[in-house]
């Protein structure tokens, strides 16, 4: 009986993963069901229109692409730099144990209020209108956290004996840290800077709420440009009511998905290549 | 410049770049402070937070903020009762039943669960379970609560699964064998045994899924409805706190203006509730590492 | 074994100690390179160092024996401040190099470092090409004007090192790729590059097959013309072989130092005749 029991708990469990997984399934198939047929070049390269078949993807392309780079010109070496100190200098005292617990709590804060924090500091304070640089130093201020935590056990898979090797021959922290510590921890840096890119890229909320609109016929041409973002368009799309502007928001949302797929590929080819330099 | 100047430069810019987490957190509060201030320099706090009305953007302004919030409960409720079960016993399984193969390639495909972005998942809800949905039950309206709740379970389940599973894989093995040793199923071990004894951890990764869910902004924007109502029931159209906070910036509203004040004073509310929930969460982890460490 | 107050010790030892090549008493009188004075040495409030008193003399080999965790390499890292980096250390009494003391406030520990060299138990080459493990040290400290110097100065080392024959095609690869014996030469020759006075070697050949062992040995005994160094090792054969004096060390405490054959022929103390007779530790 007992045994009865615990088989069917068995299959129970492995059931109800098998339905989550199911579930991903069902959405892949919806999505690609509705939208491929949408997909061509004439998508990626067509602004948007009032007419569901002419519309494209390129502006809110074009504006993914701006805000991502600048996101990670600006979150890569702040958060490095944070990461460095908090490993290699100032473990331990309480002021670092300050701002590690401050890192901790900013990962978990809803993206939204972060764009709350965008609107009232970057956009109106600070007076950047609602650019593209706006929105990125929302989004890095977002990204912070995992760039931080990647870079930090990156650092950590550093031997102490190269650290040793460097300090005997007369190194400083730094020449140490710049010389051989970072040089080595680069793959982790890397994949963590895409890990937190991946997530910024499909970020909605704290864009529209600095103010990238739902409606902007053309891509981003200097940082402090208005702009769109490809997460934004498909918001549009899908909230409007005709069912040709639903196959719009699916091929986008495809688009968004290779996107995805591509930079996680380059992160595990990066990560690949530099553990095959560092070995003989 | 001298190498110890240098450093000693060095060292401060390196210190000021992760101090901007104080900062931001500091940020936040400031920013969200300033604009609730002035908001309840006009509607009394107890309005604010007992009034059930909510029409900050129509002629006769109420600014009772109570719909909202219940609209974002009824939503997270929907979505833990999903998240919940399935991600403790997907945890379960995946701790004391499966090889070792099947953990490996399955877990990298659950997490993908939820690397996916959340405008999708409103995609989902909106376009295939709602009507999905809406055969089962006729009287479903088109923006509703059950369906983006049942879709946000869903995104949270990793969540819940990875934190559970941690949280079992860190008690020892011993316990187990001695559970086996008397001759206990692996159900009654993993029930008696292993979750009660990963119950701290386990609980602090439920926590922190609520927090995740109340959060949650896109989902619900796109398939709940925007219609603020103080109601238990999944079938109609309600608004959340964060759906509530992307109508108002997708509009015109001009700053200075008590609608404007409005999405900070709802931001404070909900950064005040995750960072609470944040903040239990952070000490039962502590604690569970405490007992195992 | 005692035989009339001349306490004896292993004849292999002892033969070894007594019978090596062309080193007459004479010539252990150089100048005095290193004097430590009383000198206690905290991990916490844990004294792991207790008033250690010696004198290390110019251009010698002077070895450091005793059981594990009885101090030595502690005291070792002493001497180029490579304690400072573990937290919650504390130093006291007096280390003097050439006469001036190297725990005063003010002195440069980047060029102490540079003057007394390190070599490490685990060989820990850099992951990075062979030129440029060595390049290193001479890059970070300024020491070359041109890569044509930097390219002179690499290969001087490397021929110190006994190991330039062998990497001389392959310069430019990954220094991992050298076997464990190659490592630890490669090591040194990094360390000797920015041409040190001090060489401190902790446990040099202990990782090392006995061939291997055997020429890092030889080289020690070469570089001794240049260079003053202090190796510590746990193998007594190995401080017999290469070394002019030899300190026994236990817990924490410095028992004896004297000429090496006189440590293994006919110690002082009976702590150490029982230690290299292996009556204990």
């Amino acid at each position: 009986m007992r045994k009865h029991a615990d088989l069917l708990f068995q299959l129970l469990s492995l059931a109800t993963l098998l339905l989550a997984l199911a579930a991903l399934g069902a959405l892949v198939y919806d999505i690609v069901s509705d939208g491929a047929g949408r997909l061509s070049w004439a998508f990626l390269n067509s602004y948007p229109s009032r007419n569901a078949e002419n519309a494209g993807v390129y502006h809110a392309l074009m504006g993914s692409i701006w805000v991502l780079a600048l996101t990670a010109a600006l979150a890569l070496p702040v958060g490095v730099a944070a990461a460095i100190y908090l490993e290699e200098y100032g473990t331990r005292s309480r002021v670092a144990k300050f701002i590690e617990l401050n890192i901790a709590n900013l990962a978990a804060v809803p993206s939204i209020i972060y764009g709350l924090l965008g609107l009232g500091l970057f956009v109106r304070l600070m007076g950047m209108g609602q650019s593209v640089m706006a929105g990125a130093a929302t989004l890095a201020l977002l990204a912070l956290p995992v760039v931080i935590l990647s870079t930090r056990e990156a650092l950590r898979t550093v031997p102490n004996s190269i650290r040793e090797g460097s300090y005997a021959l007369g190194a400083t922290k730094w020449q140490t840290i710049w010389n051989q510590v970072l040089p080595m921890a680069t793959p982790g840096v890397l994949t963590g800077l895409i890990l937190a890119l991946s997530r910024a890229i499909g970020e909605t909320a704290p864009l529209i709420t600095i103010g990238a609109l739902t409606y902007i016929p053309f891509a981003p041409d200097s940082v402090w440009s208005r702009f769109t973002v490809l997460p934004i368009q498909i918001f549009n799309w899908v909230s409007r009511p005709q069912a040709d502007f639903h196959t719009n928001a699916a091929a986008a949302i495809l688009v968004l998905l290779a996107l995805l797929l591509t930079m996680n590929a380059i992160a595990i080819i990066v990560r690949d290549r530099y553990q095959r330099g560092v070995r003989a | 410049m001298s190498t110890r100047a240098l450093e000693w430069i060095i060292e401060r810019l390196l210190f000021l770049c992760a101090a901007l987490s104080v900062l931001t957190t500091a940020g936040i509060i400031i920013v969200l402070a300033i604009e609730t201030v002035a908001f309840l320099r006009e509607v009394p706090l107890l309005d604010f937070l007992t009034g059930t009305e909510w029409t900050p953007l129509f002629a006769n302004q109420q600014f009772g903020v109570l719909p909202l919030v219940v609209g974002t409960m009824l939503v997270s409720a929907i979505a833990m009762a999903v998240a919940l079960p399935m991600g403790l016993l997907s945890a379960i399984y995946l701790s004391e039943y499966s090889p070792s193969g099947f953990r490996r390639v399955v877990k990298p495909v659950l997490e993908l669960l939820a690397g996916v972005p959340t405008v999708v998942y409103g995609y989902f809800a909106l376009t295939f379970v709602t009507p999905l949905l809406q055969q089962v039950f006729p009287t479903l309206s088109g923006f509703n609560a059950l369906s983006p709740g049942l879709v946000m379970g869903l995104m949270i389940l990793p969540l819940v699964s990875s934190l559970s599973e941690d949280a079992m894989r860190a008690v020892p093995q011993g316990l187990r064998e001695g559970s086996y040793a008397l001759g206990a199923t692996r159900m009654q071990t993993a029930l008696k045994v292993v979750v009660p004894a990963a119950f701290s951890g386990i609980t602090a990764a439920f926590i922190l899924a609520v927090s995740r869910a109340v959060g949650e902004t896109m989902i619900v924007a796109i398939a709940a409805g925007q219609q603020p109502r103080l109601t238990g029931n999944p079938f109609v159209p309600i608004e959340t706190m964060t759906a509530y906070i992307v109508q108002v910036s997708l509009g015109d509203t001009p700053q200075g203006t008590i609608e404007y004040r409005t999405i900070f004073a709802v931001g404070m509310l909900l950064f005040l509730m995750t960072f609470t929930l944040n903040l239990i969460s952070t000490w039962l982890r502590e604690r569970f590492r405490e007992e195992y460490a | 074994m005692t035989t009339g107050g001349i306490r004896t010790v292993p004849a292999s030892l002892a033969g070894v100690a007594s019978t090596r090549p062309g080193q007459a008493p004479a010539t252990l009188n150089t100048p005095i390179k290193i004097e430590v004075e009383g000198l206690n040495f905290y991990y916490g409030t844990k004294r792991a160092l207790d008033g250690i008193n010696i004198k290390i003399r110019q251009n010698l080999v002077t070895a450091f024996i005793g059981p594990s965790g009885c101090g030595k390499s502690t005291f070792l890292r002493t001497l180029n401040r490579m304690n400072d980096i573990i937290p919650a250390t504390r130093v006291e009494g007096k280390v003097l190099i050439d006469d001036k003391s190297i725990y005063d406030s003010g002195v440069d520990v980047v060029a102490l470092r540079r003057q007394v060299g390190m070599v490490f138990q685990k060989s820990n080459p850099f992951p990075k090409s062979i030129f440029e493990n060595i390049a290193y040290g001479l890059r970070i400290n300024g020491l070359t004007r041109s890569k044509a110097e930097l390219a002179d100065r690499v290969e001087e080392s490397l021929k110190q090192a006994a190991i330039w024959e062998e990497v001389k095609d392959r310069l430019n690869e990954s220094a991992l790729a050298l076997s464990g014996g190659q490592q630890q030469r490669l090591c040194i020759a990094r360390a000797l590059a920015i041409r040190p006075d001090i060489l401190l070697m902790d446990e040099p050949a202990s990782a090392l097959d006995p061939i291997a062992t055997q020429r890092i040995e030889e080289l020690i005994y070469d570089l001794k013309k240049k260079y003053t160094i202090v190796i510590v090792t746990h193998n007594m054969q190995q401080a017999a072989r290469v070394s002019d004096f030899t300190a026994f060390f236990w817990l924490g405490k410095l028992i004896e130092v004297d000429r090496t054959d006189r440590i293994f022929t006919a110690p002082a103390e009976k702590l150490t005749e029982d230690y290299v007779t292996g009556r204990c530790g």
